[in-house]
Formats: C-alpha cells, structure tokens, sequence
C-alpha cells in the first residue's frame, strides 16, 4: 500500500455552490476515505421559535433554503395545521400541491444545470437554466416572489389562482415539456455525459435501504420511499414514483429528467379539476399542548417536520429534517473507492442542499 | 477605464446564506439576465478575481474561510454583499450563530438589498462595484507614481 | 390529508434494543431530534416502514449518557453528533464520533435547557 494523503475539499470550491468541506483519504488517485465536516451554514435557526410566534415562523421556515422554500412552507404549515386540527380547503390542497410540483421542475432543472456545469458541459448548464427561468415568472407572476415564494400559509395559501394565472402555468408546462425532449436526449444520449456518469458513484439496492438514503438519490438504486405515493393529494392524481435500478450516478440524473416531465403531468391534471370554493379559511387561538410530525417529499428527497405546541403562541419546538441531512451518509460511502476525478461528480448527484442541512 | 472595469471577474462564496440570493447569483450569470454580455466571468478562483460577492451573514465557522478568500484577492479588490443577510443580518440577526453582516468581518463596498436579491439589483450592484473598482485602481497608480518619483529623486 | 401519528416512550437505556428490533423488521430511520427541557433533554427517534411512521420520545436527564444506535443504523452519526454539539448529549459506542466537532457555534451548547446554563454560569463565577 502507497503512502496516503489527505486532500481538503471545499469549503470554497468550483463545483460546490455551497460550502461543504470533505478531508479525503487518497491511496494515489483512489478515495480510500471521506470524512464530511459541516456547519458552514448553521445559522441556528429553529431556535428562533422562542421569539417567533407560530405565524411568523412560517417566514423563518421558508428560508431555511431558499432552493426548497415551498417544500418547507408546505412541510411547516401543514404541522401546524395538523397540531391545531385545521381542515384545509380542498382547492387550497391542490393550489399547495401545484406549486409544490412547480418548484420540483425548478428545482430539478436547476440541478441538472448544476451537474452539466459540473462536467465542464457549459451550454448545457446556460440552457436548463433558461428553460427553469420560465417557471420562476409564474412564481413572480402569481406570488411577486421569484425564489422565496411565501405561498403557502397557515389555513390555507396566499393568493388564488386567477383563469389568467391558470393559463400562463398550462402554457409555461407545455413550453418546459416541449424543451425537456431536447433536455432528456442530451442527458440520455449524447456520450460526454454518459462517459461522465455511467458507473460512477455506484451503490447497490441493499446498501441503500442500510444507509437510510432517501428522494431521487434512493430511487436511483430502486428503493422507493418516496412520501408522496402516501398522500391522498397525490393519490387522487394517480402518482406512481419513478425508479431505476443501477444506483448510479447515470440513474440519478434519469430519474430527475423524468420526474420534471411527471411533475408537468401532475401540475396538469391538478390544474384539470381543480375544487372551486375557499382558499383559505381564517385561523384563530394558538397551538394546543401536543406534537405532531408531518412528511412531505421535497425535491431532494423526504423532509420530516416536528412541532410541539405548549398552548401559548410560541410553540416549544419546530425541527426540520432535510434530505440532505440524511443523504450525507449515503454520499460518504459512495466516495469510498471513487477515484479522485469522480468526487465532484457524486456529490452534485445526492444534489447536496447543505443549507437545508445546517439550518 | 482599464481592462479590469471592462471585463470583472467575480467569486461567489456562501457564508451561511439560506441559498435565495446565491441562485439569484447564478441567474444573473446565465440566459434572460446574462451579466457576461458586460464581460462579467464567475470564477471560482480567490487569485483571479476582482469582485468578491458574499452572500449570507457570516457565522463563527466560517468567518475564517470569508477572510482567508478576502486576503487572496489581488489588489484592487471590491467586496459587494449580496442579500439583507449579508448586508445586516436579516431575518437571521437574532439567531444564536450568526454574527450579523459581512462588514462585521470585512470592509464592504457595495450593498444589495433584498430577500433574495433580484438578479436586477445585482446586476445594478455589481456596476456599482465596477465604478468603485476603477476608483481603487486609480488611486492605487497615484500612489505607485508618487512612489516612484519619490524614489527617483534620493 | 392527516398523517398518522404514533408517539411512544421509551426509557433512555431501552434505546439500542428497540433500534436493533426495528431493524430486524425492516424500519427505516427517518430522525433524531432533540428537544429542550427542564432538567432534561427529550430526544425524538423517528423510524418509518412502508410509509408509516413510529415517533419514540425518550426523556435523557443531564448528564446521563445515551448508548449510540451507529452500530445498529450506521447514518445516525449526523444526528448524535449535532445533538451533542448542541444540547449536550453524550453518546457513547458511536461509529463516527466527531467529539465536538460537528457545528462550531459561537455559544457552546446553545441548545442546553436554560436552568443547566444558570448552573454553569454560577459555577464559573464561583
């Protein structure tokens, strides 16, 4: 055996748009060990609930990131909604989960841009990012916010949806899909991407379910814990939870392609029937004593919300568990055995969020 | 102008923002904003750049990283914060961690408000950081001549 | 659209058992949490099979040390380590122990029940 060196990776570094830092064992060029060190992000936010009360903590909550904002306002009001035994109306529901699929096609375009830059494929990165600028004017058209969108609130969302806004939503998803045909050949065949990502960052079926992994990094090795086929919104709309089996980084990125154009589909047939009434109704009294936990599947995988109400205003905790938190297990045994060329490579596929992580 | 306020070249780093205004950083970068028509390149290199954008309010672990990339930076440097959060703090100010602001870490020269900030304002901060730039540079060749002539006559 | 909630106790000392049953049927960890008491932290185990959670909230006195669940659910690690560095939990047989050095915060332990930090504080100045 060769003599090992220890290689810093990050906090700054041009593949990582967040700062993470990796000391990596290396046997020549071959990662023998990767320890992950974290905490450039922690800001500590969830101990706010002490000063917030349970309204404002639906702001605090959107910017634990800013990628996910939605998902986190979707997770955190309906915790809430759940501890005080709020019913939603039905058209707030489907409002929630249109622009919950929304974010995923930002999200996930915003990610395949980031993975394209990862392996230097620039125009690529330029144009999944100009296809993902369409669904941010329908959040600024229908919220005024492009990344922060604040939709969604307690008892229901901000604003309805006007016929214009329904419109321009099924015209931009019609736009989107009519590119991601252009999007899904290029991932799918052009071979700088497939020589790329084949094989790479590979882990098997078994390892995952050991590892916890969860989202698209887990449904890139066929373990389906997708959170979203046990939601009756989802339900009703038929979702089946896409998955292949080679648990690489090639299977990772197929899934998000694919999930893009399943979110169009979702946010189409919600859109279709959408329930005509109320959007929101009034909520009155503070959170009884009590706890509640509530999961909802984000673009990156399953976040799990916690609350506990005292009776006051001020709830006693809100905690918020991210993909990532648990996705990073997962990417640390995927760099053992990698080679050091690779490292960059499977750290963008679990798309780490590590501001989602830190809090 | 010189060559450096015709074509800046800027570094990103994330100092525990919640990820708003770095997206919004990119997007400037990329198609509908697109900052590289004013020759503005993003490099990832503390060595090569001359606009330092921060984003996020800076917390105990990595106000050393903020400096180490700070100090990296060839003279003349212009630091621009990006998002209430870099500016003071925000909705952050209060949090246990979170010391408040990159000038409480570095000298800043341009602010850009908002959460997140648009790519517009960026942009607008940016330029505003290009003028600032071209001033640091000026002055800095004052000195060097005055330097130099002061060199020349003992 | 509610989801099921299931909370049960559980006594500190019960946990690596109940972790090592759970994963002989097949559960996933989904969660550890840690919530700020008086006297005590509360933890939060969280595991889930086949869509349908299990939430176990133990009651951790100060100063008592938690076995780790690592050697049971190896991915533990980030949760032990953040609850350390955060509320002053030990646990002890970890996997991957970082001692300390997960999160560097600027107060140590912010976490930590507000009595506990009284104590402290009267015990340096003492």
């Amino acid at each position: 055996m060769g003599k090992r060196t220890i290689v810093p990776f990050g906090p700054q570094h041009p593949a990582l748009p967040e700062p993470v830092h990796l000391d990596l064992e290396l046997d020549g060029e071959t990662v023998v060990r990767a320890v992950p060190s974290i905490g450039y992000v922690h800001r500590g936010l969830e101990k706010l609930v002490e000063t917030r009360d349970y309204q404002q903590m639906t702001y605090i909550m959107e910017r634990v990131c800013g990628i996910c904002s939605m998902g986190h306002g979707y997770g955190y009001v309906n915790a809430v909604e759940g501890l005080m035994g709020v019913e939603v109306p039905d058209r707030a529901k489907v409002l929630r989960v249109v622009f919950h699929e929304l974010s995923r096609v930002h999200s996930h375009l915003l990610w395949l841009g980031l993975l394209a830059d990862g392996m230097g494929f620039d125009s690529l990165f330029m144009q999944c990012w100009r296809i993902r600028e369409k669904v941010l004017d329908v959040f600024e058209t229908v919220t005024g916010g492009r990344v922060i969108v604040s939709y969604c609130r307690i008892g229901g969302v901000a604003c309805d949806l006007t016929p214009e806004h329904i419109s321009m939503i099924l015209k931009v998803c019609d736009e989107v899909e009519k590119e991601m045909d252009w999007v899904r050949r290029v991932f799918f065949l052009d071979s700088s991407v497939r020589n790329r990502l084949i094989g790479v960052g590979q882990i098997s079926k078994d390892e995952m379910v050991e590892l916890c992994g969860v989202g698209p990094t887990a449904r890139g090795s066929g373990v389906d814990n997708d959170a979203r086929s046990a939601d009756e919104a989802y339900q009703a709309l038929g979702f089946e939870p896409i998955l292949y089996d080679e648990g690489d980084c090639y299977a990772r990125c197929k899934v998000r392609v694919d999930e893009v154009s399943q979110s169009i589909e979702l946010i189409r047939k919600a859109l279709g029937d959408l329930p005509e009434g109320e959007w929101r109704v009034p909520v009155k009294g503070n959170p009884p004593a009590g706890q509640f936990a509530f999961r909802v599947e984000q673009p990156r995988g399953e976040a799990y919300y916690y609350v506990k109400g005292n009776g006051t205003k001020f709830l006693d905790r809100a905690r918020v568990r991210t993909p990532t938190n648990i996705n990073i297990p997962t990417m640390t045994r995927m760099l053992q055995g990698c080679g050091m060329q690779d490292v960059s490579m499977i750290i963008i596929t679990i798309d780490p969020c590590i501001s989602c992580t830190e809090r | 102008m010189s060559c450096t306020s015709k074509s800046p070249w800027i570094l990103h780093y994330d100092a525990s923002s919640c990820n708003g205004c770095d997206i919004e950083v990119l997007a400037c970068l990329t198609p509908i904003y697109d900052a590289e028509r004013f020759g503005v390149i993003n490099t990832g290199d503390p060595k090569q750049a001359d606009i330092f954008l921060i984003t996020g309010a800076v917390n105990d672990q990595n106000k050393e990283v903020v400096r180490q990339l700070y100090d990296q930076m060839p003279e003349p440097k212009v630091v621009v914060a990006v998002g209430i959060c870099a500016c003071s703090g925000g909705i952050f100010r209060d949090c246990y961690n979170i010391l408040g602001g990159a000038d409480k870490v570095i000298p800043v020269d341009v602010y850009v408000p908002g959460c997140a900030a648009r790519p517009e304002s960026i942009i607008d901060g940016i330029v505003k950081g290009v003028a600032v730039l071209e001033e640091k540079r000026a002055k800095m060749e004052g000195e060097k001549r005055c330097s130099r002539s002061r060199g020349s006559r003992s | 659209m509610f989801q099921e909630q299931r909370f049960k106790k559980l006594s500190p000392e019960a946990v690596p058992g109940k972790a090592e049953e759970l994963k002989a049927e097949g559960y996933r960890m989904v969660q550890i949490c840690g919530i700020t008491g008086e006297g005590s932290t509360e933890l939060v185990y969280s595991f889930d099979k086949d869509h349908s959670l299990v939430n176990y909230n133990v009651t951790v006195p100060f100063g008592t040390v938690v076995k780790s669940i690592t050697p049971t659910y190896w991915a533990a690690f980030v949760y032990e380590n953040e609850i350390h560095d955060l509320f002053d939990v030990e646990f002890e047989d970890s996997q991957l122990d970082y001692k300390g050095n997960f999160f560097r915060t600027s107060t140590k332990t912010p976490w930590k029940g507000p009595e506990a930090k009284e104590a402290e504080r009267w015990e340096r100045e003492r």
